[in-house]
Order: C-alpha cells, then sequence, then structure tokens
C-alpha cells in the first residue's frame, strides 16, 4: 500500500514537472488537482497549510512537492518527491546545456522560447487562483491575498517582507476576533 | 551565520579558473542558507557578487535557457553551473548542495507548526500565511503579465491557459499539449508576414 503510493507520486510529479513550462508556479494547480482531487492524499485545507509553510522555508519552490511527499510517507515520501521533481528535470537540463551552443543557432528554438511566456502567465495566476479557492475562507483573507499581490506587482523586495507582514496582519486580526 | 559564511566563502577564492567540486558544494549550500522568501536573488548574489564564477550576462544567458527548460528554473541554473565546472558530478554536487539547508528547515518548520497548530496565534497566523503566499503567486503573474502580454496572441494564450487550468481545472498536459504547438505555430506564423 504504502509503497504503491510512492511509485504513483514518483510517477506523478516527475511527469507533472517534465511537462511544466514556466517552473514550480506552474505546476501548482497540477499538483493541487493530482493531490487533492485525483488520489485524495489530502484536502484543501491541508494542501494550503503545506503551500504556506512550503513558502516561508527557505530554498528552491520545488519543496512544495518534496513537503507533500513528508506529510503522505515521511522520510521516504520526502526523498521519492523531491528526486522525482529534480532528477528528470535536470537530466533534461544537463542535455540542454550541453546542446546549447546549437539551440542558440537554432531558429525553433529561439520561436518556442518567445512563444510559451504567456502560456506561462495564465498557469501562473490559475495558480494563485486554485491555491486562493483552497486557502482563502474570509474577505480578510481575500484582502490579503489582494494586498499582498499587489504590493509584489508594484516592488522588487525581498517577498518575505509582505509575508510576514501579512502574518502579523493575521496573528492581529485573530486576536481582536476578525479572523 | 557569520562565521560560518565567511569560512565558506573564503575557501576557493584564490584559484578563478577553477571551481572544485567541494567548492560547487559548498557554494550552493550557501545559496540555500541565504534563500529565505526569494532563492534567485541569492542565488545571483552568490554566483556573480561573492564568488564571481559568472559574469552578469552568462548568468542571464544561463538562467534564460534554465525559464524554458521544464522544472525549476533555478534548479536548472544549479544543475548548468555544476556541469560547466565538474560535469554530470558537479551538478550533482550543486544540487545536493543546494537543496540540503532548505530541506532540513522545512521539517523543522513543518514539525513546528504540527505541535503548536492548536494555539489560536499560530491558527491564524497559518490562516494570513495561506492567504499571502497566494498573493505572492499573484504578484508574480501579474508582475509577469505586463511584462510579456504585449501582443493580442500572447493576451488570447495567457487567457485560454488560465481558463483551461484555473476555471475548467483540466488536466496540465493536455492543456500544454493542445496551447503550446498553437503558440509556436502562431509565432512562426508572425515571423514569416
Amino acid at each position: 500500500m504504502n509503497q504503491n503510493i510512492l511509485v504513483t507520486m514518483a510517477l506523478t510529479f516527475a511527469t507533472t514537472a517534465v511537462v511544466s513550462v514556466g517552473g514550480i508556479a506552474a505546476m501548482i494547480p497540477e499538483i493541487h488537482r493530482q493531490a487533492v482531487d485525483v488520489y485524495g492524499w489530502m484536502n484543501d485545507a491541508e494542501f494550503a497549510t503545506t503551500f504556506a509553510i512550503s513558502q516561508i522555508a527557505p530554498g528552491p519552490n520545488i519543496l512544495l512537492m518534496s513537503l507533500i511527499g513528508w506529510r503522505v510517507a515521511g522520510f521516504a515520501g520526502l526523498a521519492v518527491a523531491t528526486l522525482s521533481t529534480v532528477i528528470p528535470t535536470s537530466l533534461i537540463a544537463l542535455a540542454a546545456h550541453r546542446a546549447e551552443q546549437r539551440l542558440k543557432r537554432a531558429n525553433w528554438y529561439a520561436v518556442t522560447r518567445r512563444s510559451l511566456p504567456p502560456i506561462v502567465v495564465g498557469l501562473i495566476i490559475a495558480s494563485a487562483t486554485v491555491t486562493g479557492r483552497a486557502a482563502i475562507t474570509g474577505y480578510l483573507g481575500v484582502a490579503i491575498a489582494l494586498a499582498v499581490g499587489l504590493y509584489v506587482t508594484l516592488t522588487r523586495t525581498n517577498p518575505l517582507v509582505p509575508l510576514f507582514a501579512a502574518i502579523a496582519v493575521g496573528v492581529i486580526a485573530g486576536r481582536l476576533g476578525y479572523l | 551565520m557569520g562565521e560560518i559564511e565567511e569560512a565558506l566563502v573564503s575557501n576557493d577564492r584564490d584559484s578563478d579558473e577553477i571551481v572544485t567540486r567541494w567548492s560547487l558544494f559548498t557554494g550552493f549550500m550557501l545559496v540555500g542558507l541565504f534563500g529565505f522568501g526569494g532563492i534567485g536573488a541569492a542565488i545571483y548574489h552568490v554566483l556573480v557578487d561573492r564568488r564571481r564564477w559568472l559574469t552578469p550576462s552568462e548568468y542571464t544567458s544561463l538562467l534564460g535557457l534554465g525559464q524554458v527548460l521544464p522544472g525549476a528554473n533555478l534548479i536548472n541554473l544549479a544543475t548548468m553551473v555544476g556541469d560547466r565546472f565538474q560535469g554530470a558530478l558537479g551538478s550533482a554536487l550543486a544540487l545536493i548542495g543546494l537543496m540540503s539547508a532548505p530541506l532540513v528547515c522545512l521539517i523543522a518548520l513543518a514539525t513546528l507548526y504540527d505541535r503548536f497548530s492548536d494555539l489560536p496565534d499560530v491558527k491564524s497566523a497559518t490562516i494570513a500565511a495561506a492567504a499571502g503566499a497566494v498573493g505572492l503567486t499573484l504578484g508574480t503573474g501579474f508582475k509577469l503579465a505586463r511584462n510579456i502580454l504585449k501582443s493580442p496572441p500572447a493576451i488570447v494564450f495567457a487567457a485560454a491557459s488560465f481558463f483551461a487550468i484555473g476555471v475548467l481545472r483540466f488536466p496540465m498536459l493536455a492543456v500544454i499539449a493542445v496551447l503550446a504547438p498553437l503558440a509556436v505555430a502562431t509565432e512562426f506564423w508572425r515571423q514569416r508576414s
């Protein structure tokens, strides 16, 4: 049973990572769909806290997959989730790096590079709405998300600054009974 | 932090051309430790400013390649930097260095959360952090949208991928399989005319 989960998770994360364009943020809706809707590894609320913790921790945002693995199957899950997300895509990166000079001269490469970013923008905004529906329950949450979103759009500071401001607002609101 | 940092940084400073395997490991470990809230800035700081393994334009070029490839761009970047100096083994060391400290922090945070999640303050902090994390993603999306969505086809493809994934909740594989070839074909057609 447990081993089955690990195999399923490895296949799910590896395939999702390999077909993802635009990095991890673009993968989040698919990961949510698999973890919550398809396999039922966690519910919406658990996904939301897992996502929040992975954002607060330092490091690359594939930590979301690592933490899902940890939640589902402890250390084995952590290892399987992390490795299955990292290894296949790193092998592709290795091959691409070695072919870089040839790639740069190829017209199809330049065209592909120009044409995919708009799709990525759509995926990332979809990430926000999908995680938003899982994570946000009240008006205060909506206000916090919009305020942080606006702040990130308009400034170039470390994203932890608005995140910790949001946490402070949350704790104060909680103490005052608004949350 | 200060002393560890000094020890890590002072390591192979005398040799400019050869970046050793140990140095790749410690350099990327430093990136992981610095990476609170945005590892992109930390990678630039360590690789370009502190250790001078890459010039700013080399960094931009590798990051650009890392962004078109599938997977996390900074994982891809670490893979390529490792490969550049020490081959595939260098890539592995760079990745292990990059991931080890964040993974330890992650598990520590998750364990702390599990222990204290019943406290009212922790509950409200988590609700707010989750909403804030959504805001971070939203802001990243808006920032990119402002820079990238400058032509009608770009807006159409962004809207289509948002609608298919965010509203209809279609599987990503299917959506990419349909939209990516269409976007590439459109771009070829625009280039011709």
